[in-house]
């Protein structure tokens, strides 16, 4: 029990939750982080792949915006994403963690290609597109509402229910595959199998996923902001006890929540299915479900802000292309830092480090000062270890220097400002590197929304039938990649 | 079929399961419910092919404990690490738990690619060498007959699973850590109280779980396989069945010895049976069923030593209580 | 007695950003004896405590123990120079078994379950407690977990035990078991702290009493020299008269008959046990009774939210036209409970309330506010806005499927500025005002839906003089507006200057109604405590005036 010597060591910061900081910071911190963020991806791409930092950001603004194809693919891998990321917002709101929605969109492909092996060679095509938009809504939902039900009637844990029902749909899509496709090779063909039905195209082969998860975007953001059930779902969310209170049924809301969240997911899945892949696989949500969530979380539930995240995964995944790396996994990782980085950085949002009280006297200033509240008037606020927050930050200890006695804190606050103009300075080269890369790109972008625009009103003006499956007839101009690319389409 | 060697090879493929399970169990029993254990299997698997590799090429001749330890190690050290990841940003920088972890696993899996590609055929000729060793048997194995066959012919890592899985059962219930541990995954604020050390439990157990979830993958390419899992998903797969399988054992690491070896029956039984593909898929499909009845039946009789860790993915914050 | 001092506390002072929570407090403990520390709510008394037990640290001043200066940084640091606190809300792990809770987070050499136990079992015949060592805590009583507590503390070795209003949740016969408890450690030479604002508690158990007001140390007497008087103007200074303006009752009828009701909580104890009575407009019934006497279970169960398994509850909505004539006829009637029917014929609107959700009562057209305890848990959403919470009533209205925030904009402009709640706009969250600026949206809020009855549960705890009487205001002007006003107070003095009649409630039962006009401190101390006299049905008679 000699804990005397324990004395010595105590923490020098200690934690506290922040009042809310200012949307114009908030922002400024974000911005910086995923700047940050992407100079770390880019030093790491300079170390593991010889592709030095400003190169590295350049190409990946080359392989989203460098053609028109490319653009289009990633509007259209960005609105899948988006749309699974949409679903998710409404549960997470009501903190109901749906992890399930991998699950719930191969449900929604799965039911979608069961109209189409079935009803496809029975019915007209208009009647079939109808069926395979209702039964892929209806699964996607039925697959979420199954775990809400345990959750509102016996407060089953929702995480790793809907965890397990992911699993169990990737079998029951493995299932129906065995059964339809005798040959075994193990692959569904929209052609031989499902009898070469696809959704109708809007004008070309991306856009009417585009559309209908630009509607669904608009739609989700009045659903939870204007609407009596997104308002119910934010109360329940955010105390049972009160919606018990006011009067809200709780069980219905869950279930009800989870419903829509389900249906959306299962409008990815029948996107997937019916309008992209024509086909369903065991791998058609391909990990979106899961990533998804980490979309919805950073985009706080806003389906607004959810555009700009699920853009940021797409540009990460379709950056790489231009690449022409081997080694794949090399996204993956870069993803997951650029991730790691942001997730981090959202603590220095919610939570502000405070430099220990200190004190002259030498008993009473050795303790650490746990559990302290909020406010402490006589601290200096920040002295926080990241170069985004410290610029800031050091206006604010001058200032205060100013008014306090000579303290040590006043030396660290000095050496602060010289870190703070080290990194400034640091950070204005690069700044420069990446605004030119920027330019260039901005000249990218602008040709290819020429391009773009040209090849829209043409599309339009051709009205080209609608072609089946996987149909890159009009890319010839970029075999170099086209395999690639194609072989991550069909991954999707 | 062979009922003796079914048994043995089920046995076998649950050292899979149980290390995932056994590591999974410790992390969720400080109150971390890591979805990263799939991605950290995938690093260990990855890791200890590396370390396979720097020990190939830098000894003259193999030694049979030196060509296990030395995967094991960077194994370990690989996933651990994985682990300290997690907690840095769950325990030290709050973020959210299902977030994390979904996105460990994700880096994961990539890591774990990324480590072997760039390596290529090198990976594989070390793994081919090594797993040799992996494998090897007790002795006596083949000369008792059905006992041999069942208990004595199985590799190392197998018995250090079980091993692992028992210390982990008694740690819980006779040791003043296991209670300490207990106490952070349920209540971390009277842990705290207490006296005891929410977050270097915290950080202590998810590094030491995923260190052993890690072995998991390391199990699965060296001794099951013998050559690497392309692309990885079935290592990630079988994450998955072994975080369900958590579930499935009610947070009992003895009882995942049985639960291991029960899935690892269920997702073997196919390949004993002559059933069609379709039929395998449905077998495939029961270790997810079972343990969504196990979950619904145990929330439903609310028996509270069968419940989740209370605190479960829950962060804690000591200025919130 | 020998007096050695155990524990000294110096110039502690302790600052939560602009509030001042302790101010430069000189305080000493000696062995061997059970100082009282008195004060009333806010006025700094667990935060004091929670410094010298480790959770705080103090901004300024030093403890010492035994004479030497120590440092407490942290719980762990207490225990190691022998202090224990045992906190109002308990500290242990659900599913432990006593053994393991008392085991939790202590460093002996070896870890052997059994000689815990052995132990625990021991320390409790020393004093005479009686626990279980093996048993769950989620099969204990809360007496049970007390125990656990205090034998938690004391296994640590413990010289100097703190105990936070422990009082409070405890039957009259477990507070008397603990003080005998209480007096065989401070026999045994241990010091004691214990926080309450209950006087006659204080003159019972202590030797020394400590008062503590607005943070600061007033002065230290022997109990002995004390009486509740001198301690009562210590606590608040000088001696205040309330002075609450009570208006004599208008136009009295019955608007809800409860009768015969019980309830049991989720472990299938009973916490309501036969519970009549009549809340009648343009009257405020008070509620008295130790906290957690069953004053919460019985608001839930009339708004709605609580399981009754027995009883009826009974609504008479206003007449159509003006109150006048009509209710005066009603309150000549007897008031025995089941005297119900009779009053259906009557009055045909009478509504049955029993086992309707909280919709279904507003559908009903009830009109019934509720204040709730817990205002940040159940009456308020804390990160919503002040608008947003005004909707939480009011969002149901009208057919469309989206909100109408233009109306609960008006309303929260309206509360803001009527009720002076301080806040930046109407779009912060509520989870940043402080505690009386919250009460006032909520309570603004309750108001403005124009009910017919008013539920209030505490609606003054932890809000300064001012807004207390903000509050104590606004429910008298709903009291002549003729609404039936419910208030469930913990200050006696309060009840009984402002309420109409006081409803005394103990352990789950109604041990007497008396009216607030005559009652007297000492008679409801006694109804609180569990004694039911026979004049408990004496206000019956006299009532009708």
């Amino acid at each position: 029990m000699t804990k005397t010597e324990r004395k010595v060591h105590e923490p020098l910061f200690h934690i506290s939750k922040r009042d809310a900081v200012s949307w114009k910071r908030a922002l400024l911190v974000r911005v910086i982080t995923v700047l940050g963020a992407f100079l770390v991806s880019g030093i790491l791409s300079w170390i593991l792949i010889g592709v030095d930092p400003f190169t590295f950001i350049g190409k990946l603004f080359e392989g989203i915006f460098g053609t028109e194809r490319r653009i289009w693919v990633m509007l259209r891998n960005l609105s899948i994403l988006l749309c699974i990321a949409l679903a998710l917002a409404p549960a997470f709101k009501m903190r109901f963690w749906n992890i399930g929605a991998e699950g719930q969109v191969l449900m929604g492909g799965l039911a979608t290609a069961i109209c189409m092996y079935y009803l496809g060679d029975k019915l007209p095509e208009p009647v079939v597109w109808l069926c395979m938009i209702v039964a892929g809504i209806a699964a996607g939902a039925l697959w979420a509402v199954i775990p809400a039900i345990f959750k509102a009637f016996w407060n089953t844990n929702e995480t790793l229910f809907t965890l397990m029902m992911n699993y169990i749909a990737m079998q029951l899509v493995s299932f129906f595959t065995n059964v339809w496709v005798k040959d075994g090779s193990g692959t569904l063909k929209n052609e031989t199998h499902l009898h070469g039905i696809m959704l109708p195209q809007l004008g070309n082969m991306y856009l009417l996923p585009i559309i209908v998860v630009a509607l669904l975007t608009a739609g989700m953001f009045v659903y939870l902001k204007y609407s009596k059930h997104g308002y119910e779902l934010s109360v329940v969310g955010e105390s049972e006890n009160t919606a018990r209170y006011i009067g809200i049924d709780v069980k219905k809301v869950i279930i009800r929540t989870m419903a829509v969240s389900g249906a959306i997911c299962g409008v990815a899945g029948l996107l997937l299915t019916g309008a992209i892949n024509g086909t369903v696989t065991t791998a058609t949500a391909g990990g979106q479900g899961f990533t998804a969530i980490i979309v919805s979380w950073l985009g706080k539930f806003n389906p607004l802000y959810m555009i700009l995240t699920s853009f940021l995964v797409v540009f990460l995944d379709r950056g790489m292309v231009p690449l022409n790396l081997t080694n794949d996994a090399f996204s993956a990782i870069i993803t997951g830092i650029v991730f790691f980085i942001i997730i981090g950085c959202e603590f220095f949002l919610s939570y502000q480090i405070k430099r220990r009280h200190e004190k002259a006297q030498t008993v009473a200033a050795e303790p650490a000062l746990i559990a302290e509240t909020q406010g402490e008037a006589r601290q200096i606020e920040g002295a926080e270890t990241t170069s985004q927050t410290a610029e800031a930050t050091a206006q604010e200890e001058t200032q205060q220097g100013e008014e306090r006695a000579q303290t040590p804190e006043e030396e660290d606050a000095a050496l602060l400002r010289k870190i703070v103009d080290k990194t400034g300075e640091a950070l204005k080269k690069g700044a420069d590197a990446v605004a030119d890369t920027a330019k260039k790109c901005a000249q990218k972008v602008k040709e290819g929304a020429q391009r773009c625009k040209a090849f829209l009103s043409e599309k339009f003006r051709r009205k080209d039938k609608p072609q089946g499956g996987e149909g890159p007839a009009d890319e010839t101009a970029e075999t170099k990649e086209t395999e690639k690319t194609d072989g991550e389409d069909k991954a999707e | 079929m062979n009922i003796i060697s079914f048994i043995a090879s089920a046995i076998r493929f649950s050292t899979v399961f149980l290390f995932g399970s056994t590591g999974e169990t410790i992390t969720e029993k400080s109150g971390h419910l890591n979805l990263g254990t799939p991605g950290i299997m995938c690093v260990g698997a990855a890791f200890g092919g590396w370390g396979g590799m720097i020990y190939v090429n830098a000894a003259a001749q193999i030694n049979p404990f030196l060509a296990v330890f030395v995967p094991l190690l960077f194994t370990l050290l690989g996933s651990g690490l994985m682990g300290l990841l997690y907690s840095f940003l769950t325990v030290t920088l709050r973020a959210n738990q299902n977030v994390t972890g979904l996105m460990i696993t994700t880096f994961g899996v990539g890591l774990g690619k990324f480590i072997k590609a760039n390596f290529g055929t090198e990976f594989d000729a070390a793994i081919g060498k090594l797993c040799g060793y992996f494998r090897a048997s007790l002795p006596f194995a083949d000369k008792l007959g059905w006992f041999g066959e069942l208990f004595l012919s199985y590799g190392i890592l197998v018995y250090l699973a079980i091993a692992v899985a028992i210390v982990a059962s008694v740690c819980f219930s006779k040791t003043r850590m296991g209670l300490h541990l207990r106490a952070v995954g349920e209540n971390p604020a009277t842990a705290d109280a207490a006296g005891v050390n929410v977050t270097g439990y915290r950080y202590t157990a998810t590094i030491v779980g995923s260190a052993i979830s890690g072995l998991g993958g390391l199990f699965y390419v060296f001794d099951y396989m013998g050559a690497w899992d392309s692309g990885l998903t079935s290592t990630e797969a079988l994450g998955w069945l072994a975080v369900a399988l958590v579930i499935f054992t009610m947070w009992k690491p003895w009882l995942g010895i049985f639960g291991s070896i029960l899935f690892a029956a269920l997702y073997l039984l196919p390949n004993y049976l002559d059933v069609t593909f379709a039929m395998r898929d449905i077998i495939k499909m029961l270790p997810y069923v079972v343990t969504v009845i196990v979950l619904v039946l145990t929330s439903m009789r609310k028996k509270r030593e069968n419940q989740p860790p209370a605190s479960l993915g829950l962060n804690y914050f000591r200025e919130e209580r | 007695m020998e007096q050695a001092v155990a524990l000294e506390l110096n110039h502690i002072s302790k600052y939560f950003g602009e509030v001042v929570a302790n101010k430069d407090v000189d305080l000493t403990v000696y062995k061997g004896e059970i100082l009282a520390v008195l004060g009333e709510n806010g006025s700094g008394k667990t935060t004091l405590m929670n410094m010298i037990s480790g959770i705080y640290f103090p901004d300024e001043g030093h403890i010492a123990v035994n004479g030497q200066p120590v440092v407490i940084r942290s719980p762990k640091d207490a225990f190691h120079y022998g202090i224990g606190m045992i906190h109002q809300h308990f500290k242990l792990v659900d599913v432990f078994t006593a053994g393991e809770n008392v085991a939790l987070g202590i460093k002996d050499k070896r870890y052997r379950l059994k000689e815990v136990n052995a132990r625990v079992t021991e320390i409790a015949e020393k004093y005479g407690f009686r626990v279980d060592a093996k048993k769950k805590i989620y099969e204990m009583s809360v007496s049970e977990k007390q125990t656990v507590e205090i034998i938690k503390v004391l296994y640590r070795g413990a010289e100097i035990l703190i105990l936070d209003e422990p009082t409070a949740v405890l039957t009259p016969q477990e507070t008397e078991k603990l003080f005998a408890v209480l007096r065989r450690m401070r026999d045994d030479g241990k010091s004691i702290l214990i926080i309450t604002h209950k006087l006659h508690e204080v003159l019972a158990i202590s030797d020394r009493v400590a008062v503590l007001r607005k943070g600061e140390h007033v002065a230290t007497i022997a109990t002995a020299e004390a009486n509740e008087s001198i301690l009562t103007e210590m606590m608040v200074g000088k001696k205040v008269s309330l002075n609450i303006d009570r208006s004599e009752p208008q136009n009295v009828c019955d608007r809800l008959v409860v009768s015969h009701i019980d309830c049991s909580d989720r472990e299938g104890r009973k916490v309501l046990d036969d519970v009549s009575f009549t809340a009648r407009s343009g009257e405020i019934l008070g509620i008295a009774g130790i906290a957690g006497s069953g004053q919460r279970e019985l608001l839930e169960a009339i708004a709605g939210l609580q399981h009754i398994d027995g009883g009826e509850i009974t609504y008479f909505p206003p007449a159509k036209g003006e109150n006048g004539e009509e209710e005066q006829g009603q309150s000549e009637k007897t008031k025995k409970a089941d005297g119900k029917d009779a009053e259906n014929a009557q009055e045909p609107q009478a509504i049955n309330l029993r086992d309707k959700t909280p919709m279904e009562i507003r559908d009903l057209g009830v009109r019934l506010s509720f204040v709730p305890e817990d205002r940040l848990g159940m009456g308020l959403v804390g990160n919503m806005d002040i608008v947003d919470n005004m909707m939480l009533r009011s969002y149901r209205k009208g057919k469309s499927a989206f909100l109408d925030r233009k109306d609960p904009a008006h309303l929260a402009d309206d509360i803001i500025r009527t009720l002076e709640v301080v806040t930046p706009s109407a779009h912060t969250p509520v989870r940043r005002l402080s505690g009386g600026n919250v009460q006032k949206v909520l309570v603004g809020r309750e108001i403005a839906m124009t009910p017919t009855v008013l539920m209030a549960a505490y609606p003054v705890r932890g809000l300064d003089i001012n807004s207390s009487f903000a509050i104590y205001n606004l429910l008298n002007k709903q009291k002549e507006s003729g609404v039936a006003v419910i208030f469930v107070g913990e200050d006696l003095d309060v009840l009984i200057e402002l309420c109409d009649r006081i409803m005394v409630i103990g352990d789950g039962r109604i041990t007497g109604i008396v009216d607030g006009r005559t009652a007297k401190k000492e008679e409801l101390g006694l109804l609180m405590t569990g004694n039911i006299p026979a004049q408990a049905e004496k206000e019956e008679a006299h009532d009708e005036n």
